[in-house]
């Protein structure tokens, strides 16, 4: 479980974020919407210590993040897959995937590489091509397959649908409920597509100008015409 | 503000005749030094600190200034007049200078860096090469022309004192100096200036607003390789002898952090640096023999101290010293 | 024929010596995109560490392991205390500051070494070997040369290849904020990253320097090569820096042999000019075109 609590961060007299809480629930998918410059990425950066939080805390299964570097996040089960997807190009497919387990601080077995090749098949193809060489569909599937490498419990994803083919975030977006329903994974997923993100998730929160304007379940805040026309652009 | 630059060059040439005139023929020629590191460093002020362009070849350019000025000195007859002769070794490193700029200004930061770096290491090689011509390791020895007697004369009529070679040489080189910084303070105020800038802080918006890039780069390095031309044609008469030992990368480097060290793009501060560079010597090898450090050792303390300098500088006042120095008095004030 | 045969001989003893200094340039432009100019006397300080130790009676190979271990400290030290400071701020300031250094570094050397000029021993024989009657250039010490160089070529590739020290500073390199995600200490890779490229840059400076001379510029020449060579390779690629080394020696061993050596610097910047100017990205540039 994630849990942040009244968090900012940003430069400047205008806050990038300003007091936002959030808890994502064990097994959940909580995603966070809002237009563009809302503070959604942001908020993600500062989970993850890339942007320094003004105030505020975030807690991972009720330990403190605070004070804890970015690079010790993968071994306490926190994988943040960024925004244009983080792709090492200029290193073979299986060796992106090797970096995964080691942030993890373990070795790559022939049985994680695997499981992934079984949950991506195609990735599987081109395993020891260069990951340069791989469309965008395939690309989120290496970073989403890298993150799990490191055995996450609470994975972040930024942005996973940008740019994809609308058949290929239906797959990804059904390979992460499953994750969700059988591994127990917990997921924030920040999305500027807000109706397929609400299709998967169980809660929302939307961010308007780095503060929650609301909070609520994902089948709700679909149905709820003002909200989404203000905000979700649907 | 071209009124203003001519008045201050006017007080400058005031302070130049009293203080020539009443300091040693040690430090006039000191003085006569430093104003030919003034002139390069001037030059490399506006090519870095106003356009952005980083050369480590300005040492080969003084150097093409200095082989120019001495080839143009050896005859025993009659040879032009001096000014002339200066002119023309400027003029002549122009020339080079608009050749390295035209393929300077395709290159940026490291790859332009190390460019200007090759041409440092190459340039002593040429001399040594065609050592008929240009005196080998040995170089050329300068015969330094006569005082014309006219001036000799008038200056004796003026000051009450023999106008020495020395003496002669620090006025001419001052003369430089002043010629030379309203010059480019002038050029840096005017439209060319502030498209040379524009490029150093923007290339897309420069070039949105109509400026070529490329010709305000070369226009810049051609500016900037005539005042090192100048500069090491005053070397040459200052040390009587344009020899490739003279023009070593080290020149080049210390040129760099002269300008560096009086921070970048400041024509005051290029100044200070030709100052320090010196003055400085002399007062730390001082130091440094009383400390018991031999002669040779002792004349390294010198660069040591301007390379400590220049990486204290980069990594703690980006502007320089006097944009240090300027950053803390705000600081002070405003807190 | 004859002098052909010495020429080329000799520009690849020189190429690989140039390849890995050359390398040694790529290794951090890759980690920082820094071009570490004082790579030259960062070498020179190690070289005057084993000669010191040379001549207090200690063996050439004793002298050898300082000088690669003093390297690899020199390097980790830099980066660590001094580069970290400007990295990702602006590249003029990063050079200027590379440029500091050298000049601290030469000065330094000239003040605890001396500036005259010192002979450095050679390990294995300086003659050319004899066939029939002939000597070729090839000698001892220039077959120690390329395998030395050799050596520390297969042992980098094994290294970055083969373990996972070596994907995390290969994946430090090419993104640092994902790299950190991932849980790379990218500091330490990076420190790490200069320590090696130090070492094989002292390596390069032990073989300039063998039954040769040394003084505090000694390595001002090589740095210029091992940025043209490196440049010639693209500045990206290991492999294209070991090509650009060769080929480098060869025509510079060319230009020694048939017009002069005084003006084998002046035909670095022609090549060094000619190659920026036609061929920005290098030899071997793939479709990716590069800002110079």
């Amino acid at each position: 479980m994630l849990t942040v609590d009244n968090l900012s961060a940003g430069y400047g007299p205008v806050p990038a974020l300003d007091d936002v809480s959030l808890t994502a629930g064990h097994g959940e998918i909580t995603a966070v919407l809002g237009a563009n410059g809302a503070g959604k990425t942001t908020l993600l950066r500062t989970i993850s210590g890339l942007v320094r939080a003004r105030s505020g805390t975030v807690s991972l299964d009720g330990r403190p993040l605070t004070g804890v570097s970015t690079e010790d996040l993968p071994a306490l089960g926190l994988a943040h897959v960024p925004e244009g997807r983080g792709v090492l190009a200029e290193l073979t497919v299986e060796e992106n995937l090797r970096l995964g387990a080691l942030g993890s601080r373990r070795k790559t077995t022939a049985a994680d590489l695997r499981r992934i090749y079984d949950l991506f098949p195609v990735l599987a193809e081109r395993g020891t091509g260069l990951a340069h060489v791989l469309s965008g569909g395939e690309r989120q599937m290496l970073v989403i397959g890298r993150a799990l490498l490191s055995r996450p419990k609470v994975l972040l994803l930024d942005e996973p649908s940008l740019g994809l083919a609308p058949k290929v975030v239906v797959q990804i977006f059904e390979l992460l409920r499953g994750l969700v329903r059988d591994d127990g994974l917990t997921v924030v997923l920040v999305e500027q597509n807000a109706r397929s993100a609400l299709s998967i998730a169980d809660h929302g929160v939307v961010l308007n100008l780095g503060k929650v304007v609301v909070r609520d379940d994902a089948a709700t805040l679909a149905a709820d015409d003002g909200l989404r026309h203000a905000y979700l652009g649907f | 503000m071209v009124r203003r630059h001519l008045l201050l060059a006017l007080g400058a040439l005031v302070v130049v005749v009293l203080v020539l005139e009443t300091t040693s023929q040690f430090r006039n020629a000191q003085f006569a030094a430093m104003a030919y590191y003034a002139i390069a460093a001037a030059g490399l002020t506006i090519l870095t600190g106003l356009n952005g362009q980083l050369s480590l070849g300005h040492g080969a350019l003084m150097a093409v200034g200095a082989y120019s000025t001495a080839l143009m000195l050896q005859s025993r007859e009659g040879t032009l007049p001096l000014l002339v002769i200066l002119a023309l070794a400027t003029v002549i490193t122009v020339v080079v200078g608009a050749l390295v700029g035209v393929a300077a200004a395709r290159l940026h930061g490291p790859y332009l860096a190390g460019a200007t770096l090759a041409l440092a290491v190459a340039i002593p090689g040429i001399p040594l090469y065609f050592s008929e011509w240009l005196g080998g390791e040995q170089g050329l020895n300068v015969r330094m022309p006569e005082i014309p007697v006219w001036l000799a004369d008038a200056a004796y009529f003026v000051t009450g004192q023999e106008l020495t070679q020395i003496r002669y040489l620090a006025y001419l080189g001052w003369l430089g100096v002043i010629v030379v910084f309203v010059l480019l303070a002038n050029l840096s105020r005017s439209r060319v200036g502030r498209n040379w800038q524009a490029v150093r802080d923007d290339e897309v918006a420069a070039e949105l607003a109509g400026i070529n890039l490329g010709r305000a780069r070369v226009q810049a390095f051609v500016v900037s390789a005539g005042c090192a031309g100048l500069a090491g044609g005053l070397l040459a008469l200052s040390a009587r002898l344009a020899a490739p030992s003279g023009f070593t990368l080290t020149l080049s480097l210390l040129l760099l952090s002269a300008v560096v060290l009086g921070g970048l793009g400041s024509l005051v501060g290029a100044l200070v640096g030709a100052a320090l560079l010196t003055f400085l010597p002399q007062v730390v090898t001082g130091a440094g023999t009383d400390l018991g450090l031999t002669d040779v050792q002792a004349a390294q303390l010198a660069p040591l101290i301007y390379g400590l300098v220049t990486v204290l500088v980069v990594l703690l006042a980006p502007a320089g010293l006097a944009g240090g120095l300027r950053k803390l008095i705000h600081w002070r004030r405003s807190s | 024929m004859q002098q052909l045969l010495t020429t080329v001989l000799t520009g690849v003893t020189l190429g690989v010596v140039y390849a890995a200094f050359a390398l040694a340039l790529v290794l951090i432009w890759r980690a920082t995109r820094i071009v570490n100019f004082a790579q030259a006397p960062m070498a020179m300080i190690t070289t005057y560490i084993a000669l010191v130790l040379i001549d207090a009676g200690y063996s050439y190979w004793l002298g050898f392991a300082a000088a690669l271990l003093s390297g690899l400290v020199l390097g980790a030290v830099v980066e660590r205390f001094v580069v970290r400071f400007v990295s990702g701020k602006s590249e003029i300031n990063a050079v200027i500051l590379t440029l500091g250094l050298f000049i601290v570094l030469h000065a330094l050397a000239a003040i605890v070494f001396g500036s005259r000029y010192r002979s450095f021993p050679a390990p294995f024989g300086l003659r050319g070997f004899q066939i029939g009657d002939t000597t070729i250039a090839l000698t001892g010490f220039g077959v120690f040369t390329v395998v030395a160089v050799a050596v520390v070529m297969v042992g980098l590739v094994l290294l970055f290849r083969g373990t996972d020290l070596g994907l995390r500073m290969r994946a430090s390199a090419f993104n640092q904020e994902v790299s950190r995600l991932l849980g790379v200490k990218v500091g330490r890779m990076l420190t790490l990253g200069w320590a090696l490229a130090a070492l094989v840059g002292s390596l390069s400076g032990l073989l300039i320097a063998g039954g040769g001379l040394v003084h505090p510029s000694y390595m001002d020449g090589v740095v210029v090569y091992g940025f043209v060579a490196a440049v010639l390779g693209g500045l990206d690629s290991p492999v294209g820096a070991v090509v650009g080394g060769l080929l480098l020696g060869l025509s510079l061993s060319l230009v020694s042999g048939y017009v002069g050596s005084e003006l084998v610097p002046l035909a670095a910047l022609v090549i060094l000019m000619a190659v920026l100017l036609l061929k920005p990205g290098g030899l071997f540039a793939s479709v990716r075109e590069r800002r110079v």
